[in-house]
This record gives structure tokens, C-alpha cells and sequence, in this order.
């Protein structure tokens, strides 16, 4: 019988090993149908009219003459727009229309007559000091006694760091093709939630008069051009397309338009810290404190959990501040505040090793006890193991120096370690499995692929359960009518499918060597499946091939769903969580110039089992340059006089380019006592890091701090003096 | 249309050479008849080809851009030579290259994605040179008076249907693409610079594909990807 555990690392033919992405060829080749691809039948094209102000309340919608414009079959008021409506932030959508062409729908967008009064706003990152009305003060938080901590140091150093809001720009702007059958809905949706979208449009157009059951509804996502967090609903355009294409009686594709997908459908909040954090000499930390603030947009505010990691029995105080700001809400950005927490926490703990006059390796190494235990079992040797690691391949005993690259000439080179974690438990997903007599195997369930490989890795689970190669299994995902999915959030995805499909994979092979039992003469139990066939355990001359096994169903077929394991089953242990890593950055800076150029950057990270290890270093990799992006590039800038962003494209919001990165070396930890941890997530924790890493490295070249994100010429310039401050955001 | 004041020889002098331009006599008499300015255009969604397209109609035959030398700004016939066809599409001269392959005639390989020539993601290849797609209208690739149709290459010429292009394939093996929104570009642009360069290095391709942003984060397997395919290209003597 087949064991539901995860094969031995010497019986494994698939899982591990470097795979090529099932649907490479589909998108290499531009044949891949995206959501922003849709050419549906008599489809019309819709465009929303944004509010241009910051804040205002709305005095009057006139949609008349937009009504009369060539091509226009629909004309919408936003759900929770209306007269008399307040706006509370700059893009907010306030009216679609549907036409012939985009441009007809563009045309017509812009006869519509909306007054608004104007009414005060913020939307900078400004101090609480300065953002008087507009803060929420959150309650101070200690643990232990900080002031004792503080006396207890021989080293103390202070300091405000942080990092601004930045928008996730998905290249595939949100938006969605909706196209009516009776009272049957279909949404070519890109979405990181295809079964859970079903309820929101089910709920959204109910209550808009447009009664229509979740069953109703079917979502499709065969690919999807990048969420990072940010596509998990429906949202006002998703709806907006349903509402316009019910009205006309014909599909309606909806997209942002770049300026509208930077404004409003991306956002990552911002957080500024002063941080005080005091130290004995041999770098053993004895307390922190930190005053925070940050905005999420016109709501929100949450503590933040500083310091990030080191933080177990270590003495510290903190409050935060959330300021409130007229700005498009926050959306969950890759690893939702963990970057913020780790840019003010490993900032702080490099400056003052600093002070020290230490190697923040040892530092970090000193400091161990305060980061616990990341995951049962291994104490604190993960974080060393992988900081050994990361250090062998950055060379950094070689690499580092004190403060301050002393060679001469203007191009100064500094290195900065940083740690991450992150919990990548699974989500709840269902997968079915079926065998047809011929011998094709059929895997489905509802689950979204964003580009990280979902759809191969479910493919290498079942194949190598069947002893199969990946070709022989026929993968359906990104459909709604399928199995239902956990949306793809919090790096829980691999989880949930990949144990769902286990489970459901030896349920069916079980199934198909009862079958086959009688005729090798031996019972079920005895049998395996290896190399495309079945054959009994310890006589593999026994054995029929996988067709002719198949073949003995006759006119049946098998069929098994399972879904992911339950906390405290056995089956379980296919899953775990709490991953995390260490990355190693190396720069030049030219002081002359200020330009920050990237040389060498190191991430050492661990995931549990790795089910396809070619993909999961694409995530790495990935990672790794998103943040080099947010690090020295990436900004929402915010204008207070217009209360708009001033940056809503893409040329001046700044993404990095193939030149931009430098060399990137990935090391995934694997091996004994990882794999057994089983399949954890692994899309976000490398995010984590870069930040802190990379500004590091930049106060190891250029000897000074430069205190927010991006690292921009700018403000390395203002850190050594050469221009004066601009102040602080 | 024409001004009534003492300016208006000029325009007179455009609106002769429109008519002269306008050479076919049946459609030039037409024109006569209805006037130039009162073309009633209504909207429908017309199957032209294989492919469902959604395109206004016109009322009455449109001016043909390889034979007028003044049109716009309503729908205007444009042939335009797109993967060693010609096709034929009436829309409005601001209409980009990078809409009309998208929405008008289903050839969606090439992104919409800043739309406004900083990403790369709807690069094609027009007379052997990469170009953003988007940054260029269709009535200035179309054929005109004198000047034939540029030559438009789009990322579905690369390979039969089932069949990868030596690019697209090297993309493949070096997982040079996750999400793949920016994939086309980067294999257009790929694909037009190993053209050109029959021999880069991996610095090389670092300096030559600044044009095209992956928010995924794929460079790593983009500049392995191009050294890759540069190198089965040259040994299979060219273009595959």
C-alpha cells in the first residue's frame, strides 16, 4: 500500500530535483490567455472615472452626455458612490462606462461631470508631531524592565530609521473580463483567490439588485500576472465589470490603467522608528526601545512588533503611532510588515555592533538567545547554520571591515548581513485525483498559479506518488467549478496543495492496487508503484506496467478528493511552519555621485521539503531583486499640495532592471533535519531581508547610516554631508 | 472643415491633394456625394479572418491609408504586414500598434503594461529592430502612399503552434520567467538583439535588455536564458 508520508530523499525520482515549470512553454511562447488577454464575443471595453482629490465629498454626478458618447452600451455609479459620498483618497473610482473600444470607453469617461467639495487631506509621511488630527496613538507595550536594561549597557546607540510606502505594480494590472449566461456570471479574473471570489461577487452584486448564487459564479485564472499580495478581492473594477456587463447584456472587460493600478490597487504601508537599543561590550543586547509611526492609507494601525526576531525575553518598550493619511489603502505586500520590522530591527542592531566596533555576525551570533527557537527542535542552529553558510559564500570574513571603506578613490564597498523568518503554514485545499482506464491521470483543483509554480509542483507530487514522469499527469487548476482552494496568501499555498494532492494521490493509487492485486497474486499492501509500473515490494519481476494497471478498471474509473490535513493528524506532518534565512549584501557606492551599484548579493534560506528546487530558487531569486528594488529605488511619492502621487507611472516609479541587481547566489537549506520539517512556504521570507541587508552593507562602505528607504543618490549624499538635509519625510 | 477666411488656400491646397490621394474613382465620387465629414460611424463587433475582433463600422467605405495622404480622425482602412501577412483593419489613426494587435486582431502575445514605452512588455519587431509597440501608432507601420507596410514580427511568428523558437525554449530551461506578463517582451527583445549580435556575452545581455522590467524578479534566468539561446542559434547556423 502507499505510504500518505513523503517518500525517503533515496527514493525520490521528482520532488527535489530541478524541474522546468509546466507552463513555460505556454508563456515563452505568448500563447498563455491572461485575464487582460480576453477577446470574448460582442466584448465591450470599461473605464472608470477616478476622483482627483485627495479628500472630498461629492456634490453632484451628471452622467448624461458620457450616456450619448459614440459606443457607450453602459453607464455605472460605483457601489458606494453617490452624492453626498465622501472620497478619501486621490484615484478613488467614482464612475465606469462600458463601450465598443477602450478608446470610445475612454472618451466617454471623460464627459462625465462630477463636483466635489474639497475638503483637508494628508497624504505624506509626515511625523505625528506633524500630522496633528491625523494620528492614532496605539498603547505603549514593555516587557521586562527596559529602564534596568538601559543601565545594565556599556554601549547605547540612537537612531530614526525607516522606509516609505511603495506600491506592488503586478505588470498584469488588476482587473478582470465578466461575461453573463442567464443568471450564470463567469469572471476571467486575475485573482490570488479563485475559490474565494465566488462568495465576494455572489454578495457584492446581490446587493447591488443583481441576485446571483456563489454556485453561480465561476472564476477563471489559468495564469495571472502577479499579485504579491495585492489580489485577493474582487474589488470596485471586478465589480464595477459584472454590474456594466449585466446592464449592456454583453461582456465587459475591465483593467486599470497604469496611473490607476499604481495609486490605488498597490500600497505598502510605511513605518519610521526612533530607536534606542544598548548593549553590554561583548555585544550581548540588554534592552530596546522604540517609537514608531507609519501609515496604512485613511485607516489602520497596529502595533509594530519591534524588535523584529531578537526579541525573546529581551527587555524592551515600545509604542507606536498610526498616522492616517488620504492615500489608497494598504494592501498585503509580500510578507505583510515583516521588511519594516526587519529594516528597523537590523539597522539598529548594525549600528550599534558599530558602536562596538564588532563584525555584526558576531553580533547577531552573541545574540542568539533572544531569536528562540525558529522551529522545534533545532534551537538556534538554523540562524547559525545558515550564517555560517551565508558568510563561506559572500566571503565575508574576507569582504568585511569597520565602518567606512578606507581605500582610496570614490567607489567605496561595504558588506550587511540580515535575518527573516516567516510562518508559510498550509492553507485548506481540496484536490481531486482521477485514473482512467486508459491510464491518463487527471488532477484538479481550483487553485491559482501567480508565477511561482503551483501548477508544477502539484503535477511533481502526483506524478511521483504514481511513480510517473510529470507529463502523465494532466494538471487543471485556476478554475472555480474545481475542488475548492485556500487563496494564495502568507506563503501558504505549497502547503495546502501539495499535501492535499498527496493525500489524494495515495487514496487513488491505493484504490487502483486493490485491482490490480489479484492478478500479480499477492495482496494490495505488497505492492508499489515505481518507474511506470506496479510491481511487488521486493520482487520487482512481478510487475504489470501503469496502462495495463489502468486497464483493469474496465468502464470505471477511480476518483479521490482529499483536502489538506488537519492540525494534530498524523498526516500533518506533511506540513509545517516557521522558515526563515540570512542574506549577505555587498556594495559600491560612489560617494561622488551617490549611486548605490549592487555587487554580490547572498541568500541562504530554508523552506522544509522542496518540491521542485528549479522554482523555488526562481522564488529566491525573485525576491532578492524585489528587494533590491525596494531598497534603492521604489517610492510612492506623495505631493501634499496636490494631495496626489506624483510618480504614477513607470517611468518614474522606479523598478530595477537586468543591470541593476548584480550577482545573486541562492543556497536553499536542504537535507536531514530540513526535509523532515515537510512543506513549508516559501514565496515571502526572502523578501524580508534585503532591505536591511543592502542598507547595511551601504553604512559598512560610506562609514554613516542613511536612514530611510530607498536609498536613493540623494540622500547618500545628505548622509556624508556633501548636500544639505532635506530633513526627514 | 475649411476656414472661411483669407488662410484657407492651404487648407484647400491639403483637402485637393486628400481628393488626389483619393484616386479610385468610385470611392472618390462616393465621397463626393456624402461629404467628407459626415461619415456616421456606429459600433459592432464584426468577425474579419479567424479571429472575432471588435472594430467600429462604418457606414459607408473609409479612406485606405495606403492611397490617402491625409486621414483621421475617423476610422481609416490600414493594411498593415504583420508575420508575412497582410491584414486589413479599419480604425482610427490614434490607435496604437500594440491596441490594434491586442483588441482588434487577437494577436495578444505582446502586454499592455505602462503603455507608455518604459517596460517593454509589448515589444515587437518592426523592419528588424525591437520596438514598444505601445509608443507606436498602427497608421504609421500601415502602408502609405509611397512607402510599403513596415514589416511587423510578433512573438506568435516565432513558432508553429506546439513548437518552441529556440528563444522562447532557452526561457523555458533557465526558468527564465515566473508570472511570464513581461516573458513576450523579454523574448522579442531577446530574439531581436541575438539577430543582431549573433555572439553575446552574459555581460553583454545585462547591458542590452535595460529595456524590459520583470517585477518577478527573472533576470538571473534571462541573462543565462539569452547566452543560451545565442549559442544553439549560432551552432544550428542562424535562426534555428
Amino acid at each position: 500500500m502507499a505510504d500518505f508520508n513523503w517518500p525517503a530523499a533515496d527514493k525520490r525520482t521528482l520532488i527535489g530535483k530541478r524541474i522546468s515549470r509546466v507552463d513555460g512553454p505556454w508563456k515563452a511562447s505568448g500563447t498563455a490567455k491572461y485575464s487582460y488577454d480576453a477577446n470574448l464575443p460582442r466584448m465591450l471595453y470599461g473605464r472608470m472615472v477616478l476622483c482627483p482629490h485627495a479628500h472630498a465629498t461629492i456634490k453632484s454626478i451628471d452622467t448624461s452626455e458620457a450616456e450619448q458618447m459614440p459606443g457607450v452600451k453602459a453607464v455605472d455609479i460605483i457601489t458606494d458612490m453617490g452624492v453626498g459620498k465622501e472620497v478619501l483618497w486621490a484615484g478613488k473610482e467614482i464612475v465606469a462606462v462600458a463601450a465598443e473600444t477602450d478608446d470610445q470607453a475612454r472618451d466617454a469617461a471623460r464627459k462625465v461631470k462630477i463636483d466635489y467639495e474639497v475638503l483637508p487631506y494628508l497624504v505624506t509621511d509626515t511625523t505625528p508631531e506633524n500630522a496633528q488630527g491625523y494620528t492614532q496613538q496605539l498603547n505603549e507595550q514593555t516587557q521586562g524592565d527596559p529602564d534596568a536594561g538601559f543601565k545594565a549597557a556599556d554601549a547605547i546607540i540612537e537612531g530614526t530609521y525607516g522606509l516609505t510606502t511603495i506600491t506592488h505594480c503586478c505588470l498584469e494590472a488588476h482587473g478582470s473580463a465578466a461575461q453573463w449566461e442567464g443568471d450564470k456570471l463567469t469572471v476571467y479574473a486575475s485573482t490570488q483567490s479563485v475559490t474565494g471570489l465566488t462568495q465576494e461577487y455572489s454578495q457584492s452584486l446581490t446587493a447591488k439588485g443583481i441576485p446571483v448564487t456563489a454556485a453561480n459564479v465561476r472564476i477563471l485564472t489559468p495564469v495571472m500576472g502577479g499579485g504579491f499580495g495585492s489580489k485577493f478581492q474582487a474589488d470596485t473594477w471586478g465589480i464595477s465589470a459584472a454590474v456594466l456587463a449585466h446592464k449592456a447584456g454583453r461582456p465587459v472587460k475591465m483593467m486599470c490603467e497604469r496611473d490607476h493600478e499604481l495609486m490605488v490597487a498597490g500600497m505598502r504601508p510605511s513605518l519610521y522608528a526612533k530607536v534606542k537599543v544598548g548593549a553590554k561590550s561583548d555585544g550581548t543586547l540588554t534592552a530596546w526601545q522604540s517609537e514608531s509611526w507609519g501609515t496604512s492609507g485613511p485607516a489602520g494601525g497596529a502595533n509594530a512588533n519591534l524588535p523584529y526576531i531578537l526579541q525573546v525575553n529581551l527587555p524592551y518598550k515600545r509604542r507606536h503611532t498610526a498616522v492616517h493619511t488620504n492615500v489608497g489603502p494598504a494592501r498585503a505586500w509580500r510578507a505583510p510588515n515583516h521588511p519594516q520590522f526587519c529594516l528597523v530591527t537590523m539597522s539598529a542592531m548594525e549600528d550599534l555592533a558599530a558602536k562596538l566596533n564588532m563584525d555584526p555576525v558576531k553580533f547577531l551570533l552573541a545574540n542568539m538567545k533572544y531569536a528562540g527557537e525558529r522551529s522545534k527542535g533545532f534551537g538556534t542552529k538554523d540562524y547559525e547554520q545558515e550564517l555560517a553558510k551565508a558568510s563561506e559564500l559572500m566571503e565575508w570574513d574576507k569582504k568585511w571591515h569597520p565602518r567606512g571603506d578606507k581605500t582610496p578613490g570614490p567607489i567605496k564597498r561595504g558588506v550587511g548581513v540580515s535575518l527573516h523568518t516567516w510562518a508559510g503554514a498550509a492553507n485548506t485545499s481540496s484536490c481531486n485525483i482521477t485514473i482512467h482506464p486508459d491510464g491518463g491521470v487527471e488532477l484538479s483543483m481550483a487553485t491559482q498559479d501567480l508565477g511561482v509554480g503551483t501548477r508544477t509542483s502539484v503535477g511533481i507530487v502526483a506524478a511521483e506518488t504514481f511513480g510517473l514522469p510529470l507529463q502523465a499527469v494532466n494538471v487543471n487548476i485556476g478554475d472555480s467549478n474545481l475542488p475548492p482552494a485556500g487563496g494564495s496568501g502568507g506563503s501558504t499555498t505549497i502547503g495546502g496543495v501539495s499535501s492535499a494532492t498527496r493525500l489524494a494521490s495515495t487514496a487513488a493509487l491505493n484504490k487502483l492496487l486493490e485491482v490490480v492485486a489479484p492478478s500479480l497474486g499477492v495482496t494490495a499492501d505488497k505492492l508499489e508503484a515505481v518507474g511506470g509500473k506496479i510491481r511487488v515490494i521486493g520482487d520487482p519481476s512481478k510487475s504489470v506496467n501503469w496502462k495495463q494497471a489502468c486497464a483493469k478498471l474496465g468502464a470505471s474509473t477511480i476518483s479521490e478528493t482529499a483536502q489538506t490535513p488537519r492540525a494534530n493528524t498524523p498526516q500533518r506532518a506533511l506540513v509545517s511552519s516557521n522558515v526563515g534565512g540570512v542574506q549577505m549584501a555587498e556594495v559600491a557606492v560612489d560617494i561622488e555621485t551617490g549611486v548605490v551599484r549592487m555587487q554580490k548579493f547572498v541568500a541562504v534560506q530554508d523552506c522544509g521539503l522542496i518540491i521542485d528546487l528549479k522554482t523555488a530558487e526562481s522564488q529566491v531569486f525573485g525576491a532578492m531583486i524585489m528587494g533590491v528594488a525596494y531598497a534603492l529605488f521604489e517610492e510612492k511619492i506623495m505631493d501634499q499640495q496636490t494631495g496626489k502621487m506624483l510618480n504614477a507611472d513607470m517611468e518614474f516609479y522606479k523598478l530595477g532592471g537586468i543591470n541593476d541587481v548584480g550577482e545573486l547566489v541562492v543556497h536553499m537549506m536542504t537535507g536531514p533535519g530540513y526535509d523532515e520539517r515537510g512543506v513549508i512556504g516559501l514565496g515571502e521570507p526572502p523578501t524580508v531581508s534585503p532591505g536591511a541587508a543592502i542598507s547595511n552593507a551601504v553604512a559598512n562602505a560610506i562609514g554613516v547610516r542613511v536612514p530611510t528607504l530607498p536609498i536613493t543618490p540623494a540622500k547618500i549624499l545628505e548622509a556624508l554631508g556633501t548636500i544639505p538635509k532635506g530633513g526627514m519625510a | 472643415m475649411a476656414k472661411q477666411s483669407g488662410t484657407e488656400l492651404p487648407e484647400e491646397d491639403l483637402l485637393k491633394k486628400k481628393d488626389e490621394a483619393l484616386e479610385n474613382p468610385s470611392r472618390r465620387s462616393f465621397i463626393r456625394t456624402v461629404g467628407t465629414t459626415g461619415m456616421a460611424v456606429t459600433a459592432a463587433s464584426v468577425l474579419v479572418g479567424e479571429s472575432l475582433i471588435s472594430q467600429p463600422a462604418v457606414a459607408q467605405e473609409p479612406p485606405d491609408a495606403a492611397t490617402a495622404k491625409l486621414v483621421g480622425p475617423g476610422p481609416v482602412r490600414m493594411t498593415l504586414n504583420i508575420n508575412g501577412k497582410d491584414r486589413s483593419v479599419v480604425l482610427e489613426p490614434r490607435v496604437t500598434l500594440l491596441d490594434t494587435l491586442r483588441d482588434h486582431l487577437d494577436l495578444t502575445g505582446a502586454k499592455k503594461v505602462c503603455d507608455r514605452g518604459t517596460c517593454g512588455a509589448c515589444t515587437v519587431i518592426i523592419n528588424g529592430s525591437a520596438m514598444y509597440s505601445c509608443s507606436v501608432l498602427a497608421i504609421d507601420v500601415a502602408a502609405r502612399p509611397g512607402a510599403p507596410a513596415a514589416k511587423i514580427e510578433t512573438i506568435e511568428s516565432l513558432a508553429p503552434v506546439g513548437q518552441l523558437h529556440p528563444v522562447s525554449q532557452a526561457f523555458v530551461n533557465n526558468d527564465a520567467q515566473q508570472c511570464g506578463f513581461c516573458t513576450p517582451g523579454f523574448v522579442m527583445a531577446s530574439k531581436a538583439y541575438i539577430d543582431k549580435h549573433p555572439h553575446p556575452t552574459y555581460d553583454d545581455v545585462k547591458a542590452s535588455l535595460n529595456g524590459n522590467i520583470c517585477r518577478c524578479g527573472t533576470y538571473m534566468g534571462v541573462r543565462r536564458a539569452v547566452v543560451e539561446a545565442a549559442q544553439h542559434m549560432a551552432a544550428k547556423g542562424g535562426n534555428a
